[in-house]
């Protein structure tokens, strides 16, 4: 089967066969992480170029493993050491790169819709790694392939989402992803950080964690974005982690065999206390993990084949 | 005139044929020490563990049996855009200093051949590969012979050779299909 798309740009348009295809080729290729050479000639001449107007450690680091574990060759700019700090536009930026005839640009913006800009302007693939609070579909990829394996289905689990959901592209494209494979999304957070009329988008939304965490057998946890919030809305780290910080007792709501998640960077002791993001309901690492399958099958589905 | 089906072996013919390549086998390994079987995802996975079965009767060892998947070893992934559907590859033991016997139920063009050979050197460092085959419907596009042959079936490029292996092994031939056109 082939993925019928130039880009990845956000998980609002992807269809459940579409989601279903990703993850099975990304099954297949946790195994190649496994083994002493990890590494297949598959991608071998294909550029990928790793563009980051933003910090990130896991996201970029993924793609560039994934990329190279693939035998594609990964080329990683950041803005702080580009020309981007001469004051180069995004465009100009891309069409410099373009000419240096890449194949697939994996792009991470503060601007939500980035992304769909280098998309309409080049003929290259554009795989977004995140653009502002608008999507991360990579994340949500790989968040539902630690599900599927953790769960064996999506279909028909509670998922709740707590924390600042508002600020969060990874929920997001979460909520696009569980809500098009069939879970239910329950959202919970302060009501400052919800976005406007998030019900719109199939999700249920609580302002206490104990009803959002009821029987749920996925609990997402999302970082507190401290550098997203421009205004006043947040007053204090020890009151939000007070009402919503994923502690023992807290997590005890759930289900018991229920799956935490988070997709990193953590605070400790604000959205997550230690001992439950180090416990055995977490996934946090596997998550990681499947980060670079994910990657190596989104590159291996978009790669080729367009002469 | 539709499609035409003929029928080139039949499930004793095939029998035979896997009786004396797992004898051909145990003869030129000089017994099963070291010998492992590597099946091709999918056309060599029911046929390996045909032979496996023989070698069991015949010297009373089972050899091990692993499955490769050779998909992302293909050389036409990129150049078409082709995206087969892949499988899981299970080697289940280190392939080092290994007889390695590849197997697949038939050799055409060499191509598959050439990327499972790239495939098992990523696994280790076997002493030495063989190759079985069920059939070989001949035009080669690489210098690569198989060393184990069941029968060899030249064949016509627009025809299709295909190997019908079922778990019994009472069903089991081998037909040649020619799809004449609709006119």
């Amino acid at each position: 089967m082939i993925l019928e798309r130039k880009d990845v740009l956000g998980l609002s348009d992807f269809s459940a066969a579409e989601i279903d295809l990703v993850l099975d080729t990304a099954e297949t290729f946790r195994e190649i992480s496994t083994r002493t050479i990890k590494k297949v000639p598959t991608l071998r001449g294909i550029t990928v170029i790793n563009l980051f107007y933003e910090a990130s450690t896991r996201t970029r680091t993924s793609f560039e493993i994934a990329a190279k574990r693939l035998s594609a060759d990964a080329v990683n700019i950041s803005s702080s050491t580009s020309s981007v700090v001469k004051g180069e536009t995004l465009s100009d930026t891309a069409k410099t790169l373009e000419a240096m005839s890449p194949d697939i640009i994996v792009i991470r913006h503060p601007c939500a819709g980035a992304p769909h800009i280098l998309a309409r302007l080049l003929s290259q693939s554009i795989i977004n790694a995140g653009d502002g609070s608008h999507e991360h579909p990579t994340q949500a990829l790989l968040d539902m392939l630690t599900i599927r394996h953790k769960k064996g289905a999506i279909q028909g689990l509670k998922v709740a989402i707590v924390g600042d959901v508002k600020h969060s592209r990874v929920a997001r494209s979460n909520i696009h992803g569980l809500t098009t494979m069939g879970a239910s999304v329950t959202v919970c957070g302060p009501a400052m950080l919800m976005p406007r009329a998030v019900e719109r988008m199939g999700v249920v939304v609580e302002t206490n964690m104990k009803d959002a965490l009821r029987d749920a057998d996925v609990i997402i946890m999302l970082r507190m974005q401290l550098e997203r919030q421009r205004s006043h809305v947040f007053p204090s780290s020890r009151e939000y982690a007070r009402l919503f910080c994923l502690t023992r007792l807290m997590l005890e709501n759930a289900k018991p065999d229920a799956i935490v998640m988070h997709p990193g960077p953590i605070n400790r002791g604000i959205e997550i206390s230690p001992d439950v993001a180090d416990g055995p309901q977490s996934v946090i690492l596997e998550q990681v993990t499947n980060g670079v399958a994910i990657r190596m099958a989104l590159l291996y589905l978009l790669a080729g084949g367009r002469q | 005139m539709g499609i035409t089906k003929r029928v080139v072996m039949d499930a004793e013919g095939i029998d035979r044929s896997i009786t004396r390549i797992a004898y051909e086998m145990l003869e030129d390994n000089k017994g099963a020490t070291d010998l492992i079987l590597v099946a091709i995802r999918s056309g060599g996975i029911l046929l390996s563990g045909r032979i496996k079965e023989k070698i069991a009767n015949i010297e009373g060892v089972e050899v091990p049996r692993g499955i490769l998947d050779i998909t992302l070893y293909r050389d036409d992934v990129v150049m078409t855009g082709k995206k087969p559907q892949m499988g899981e590859t299970d080697i289940p033991c280190s392939l080092n200093d290994k007889k390695v016997v590849l197997v697949d139920d038939v050799i055409f063009t060499g191509r598959t051949i050439r990327a499972a050979m790239d495939a098992l050197m990523d696994f280790g460092r076997p002493r030495l590969i063989r190759l079985a085959v069920l059939v070989d419907r001949g035009h080669r596009e690489l210098p690569i012979r198989p060393d184990y042959v069941g029968e060899v079936l030249p064949s016509a490029l627009w025809e299709d050779v295909n190997v019908n292996l079922s778990k019994s092994g009472g069903t089991d031939e081998v037909l040649i299909i020619q799809d004449m056109g609709m006119d």
